[in-house]
């Protein structure tokens, strides 16, 4: 604790510890750091391993794979459990493969999961935004009492609000619709405006001071100005949001009921229900398991360094 | 882009220049009009998805309703009920064993992974590949780890089975089905949470650890005497976020054991969704939800009291 108390200027302790460095010779290996190295690269392959297996059990036979469960690679490799969780194979077909014979289609559940998650994300993301500049640039009466109210509600348990929430839009006759599933999310989520107001809150009022000047209001303000400065915040928001949205799987399954509503959490579940408990089709599973994950993977991987990075105390508050 | 979230993660620094900015110019009229203007959707949307069935919710649990009726304002009786209901104890047991083993190990594991990667790589790749489990959802991690996990064809079975060892009922059994579903959830969680506590170690100047290894501190010495101290107001907010979101735990128990063997992974938002969707009990349902409701907010006030959030040492 007393080298915190008194801690050395930059300085001095980069030369101190370059002479450290120097009399301990050129980086000699350091067997702390190897062992440290071997933990980390055991932590990425647990990471990894079971993504690894997800492709190998899809792309086997479901029959074979009882006779084989320790094999590292696909057995008798197949993409019968592809075409058999898209619909396209014959009840024979894929019978004869492992799979139930009930009709499938993640086709249509990966359709609705799309629709869900990105209307969802995107009328969160722009009423929210709307919100947190009211929050951040204009003074009203009242303003902080308001913001502090809608952070409150990032302490009520989802599970609470969605029994009376489920009330309401089956009342409304929306089970089972997308309107349902989406308007809860649609409009703002308490995290949403927080991320943004905090964002918004640093812009320097000189370039606002100018643009009202030439006679610019606040709505010209925002689109204008705010909007395309925050691009890179609130895409970073919006993945975030998606990730949310399209991993969701309470709500739906209390409203997304049916085959045109249905995303492909729920429907992962319904499917799992449905394989015979002796005898699973694994592999038609797994195939519908990477369906249901592949579109996020993609996402992350031409994201993959904003949203790493964007994990921090944003994502804490 | 870096800059932005740069600006974003030190936002109570930017709200506090605002404030100042803002208390400068006192004098400017309100901006009441337009703020309604901006504010208005995101207000109707709290008003009906947050504050209106926050109270609703309320209501619903001292009724007697089951769906298809009105309900029936029957007072405390939900409550008292609940106290006398063995299934509720059962529920509650459950889940605090489900949410002591998720959240240890997951702590421990994320604050490992993190000291590690602080000390080893600031690489982008290797934090892409620690939260790639976060990126699933808890049913695809779920359904993942439920066939390698698998009695027979499970691939962590055929290995205990080729080292000698018994095969292991991980989800059928009564005393590893709970742990199972932890580990499994660490597993998802401890990446993000790793990565989070990455966040909070790039406060601690390097120039600390510079010094304590002038000193000729070890890096053991260094882990416990510098970062683990320093890293505590974050570690209690990490906590909060962790706990809270622990004792939600549904899905996987959804997928996977629906609340079976017996009622060995019954936890308390499953047994909510039974009663109030299977049963027709939605009163009863939402008087277990306020419990919860009321768990959650004194474990964030009492979290962040004993953790003593917000000081930290550097400052």
């Amino acid at each position: 604790m007393a080298t915190i108390a008194t801690p050395a200027s930059p300085t001095q302790t980069s030369l101190a510890a370059q002479t450290a460095e120097g009399t301990r010779g050129r980086k000699p290996i350091n067997p702390g750091r190897v062992v440290a190295w071997a933990c980390l690269v055991v932590i990425m392959l647990v990471t990894l391993f079971p993504f690894y297996w997800m492709l190998r059990t899809s792309l086997s036979t479901s029959t074979s794979l009882f006779l084989h469960p320790g094999d590292l690679g696909p057995v008798d490799a197949t993409l019968g459990a592809y075409k058999r969780v898209l619909g396209l194979a014959t009840t024979a077909e894929a019978q004869a493969q492992g799979g139930s014979g009930a009709s499938v289609n993640f086709l249509l559940y990966l359709r609705n999961s799309v629709i869900f998650a990105v209307v969802a994300t995107a009328g969160q993301v722009f009423f929210s935004a709307l919100a947190a500049y009211a929050f951040a640039r204009l003074r009203w009466p009242g303003r902080d009492l308001v913001f502090f109210v809608f952070l409150t509600a990032l302490m009520v348990p989802q599970i609470f609000t969605a029994l009376p929430n489920f009330i309401l839009i089956k009342n409304l006759g929306l089970l089972g619709t997308f309107p349902g599933l989406i308007a809860p999310y649609f409009f703002m989520t308490p995290f949403a405006i927080f991320f943004l107001r905090q964002f918004f809150l640093g812009i320097s009022r000189e370039i606002e001071e100018a643009a009202k000047l030439d006679g610019a209001g606040h709505l010209r303000l925002f689109f204008g100005i705010v909007l395309p400065m925050s691009a890179a915040p609130i895409t970073t928001l919006a993945i975030l949001t998606l990730i949310n949205m399209w991993n969701e799987y309470l709500w739906p399954l209390l409203v997304g009921t049916n085959d045109d509503s249905r995303v492909l959490t729920v429907a992962l579940g319904v499917f799992k229900q449905q394989t015979p408990n002796t005898g699973p089709d694994w592999a038609g599973l797994m195939a519908a398991v990477l369906i249901a994950a592949l579109p996020l993977l993609i996402v992350f991987l031409l994201f993959a360094k904003r949203v790493v990075n964007s994990i921090g105390f944003s994502g804490v508050k | 882009m870096s800059a932005a979230t740069a600006d974003v993660a030190t936002g109570t620094n930017a709200s506090g220049a605002g404030a100042t900015q803002g208390a400068g110019r006192r004098p400017r009229r309100s901006d009441l009009g337009v703020a309604l203007l901006f504010i208005l959707p995101a207000l109707f949307g709290f008003v009906v998805f947050y504050l209106y069935p926050t109270f609703r919710g309320i209501y619903f649990s001292l009724t007697r309703y089951n769906v298809l009726g009105k309900p029936h304002f029957i007072g405390f009786g939900n409550y008292t009920k609940l106290f006398a209901d063995p299934l509720f104890w059962n529920a509650m047991k459950v889940t605090v064993e489900y949410v002591v083993l998720n959240i240890v190990f997951q702590t421990i594991l994320a604050v490992a992974i993190g000291v590690l990667m602080q000390r080893l790589t600031k690489s982008t790749a290797v934090r892409a590949v620690i939260l790639l489990p976060f990126l699933i959802s808890n049913v695809i991690a779920a359904l993942l780890w439920f066939l390698m996990l698998d009695f027979q064809v499970g691939i962590i079975n055929e290995m205990l089975a080729g080292l000698g060892l018994d095969r292991v009922t991980f989800f059928g059994g009564d005393a590893t089905a709970i742990p199972t579903i932890a580990a499994v959830n660490v597993w998802r969680h401890m990446g993000y949470t790793a990565l989070l506590v990455f966040a909070g170690l790039q406060t601690i100047p390097d120039y600390v650890y510079e010094a304590a290894a002038v000193d000729g501190s070890t890096e053991w010495r260094s882990f416990w005497r510098i970062t683990l101290p320093l890293l505590r107001p974050i570690l209690a907010l990490v906590l909060v976020i962790t706990v809270t979101g622990s004792f939600q735990i549904f899905d996987t128990v959804s997928v996977t054991t629906r609340g079976g063997p017996g009622s060995a992974t019954r936890v308390i938002q499953y047994y909510i969704i039974q009663k109030g969707f299977q049963e027709g009990q939605f009163g009863y349902a939402s008087a277990v939800s306020m419990i919860l409701f009321i768990i959650l907010a004194i474990i964030a006030v009492v979290q962040l009291r004993l953790l003593r959030a917000g000081e930290s040492d550097l400052s």
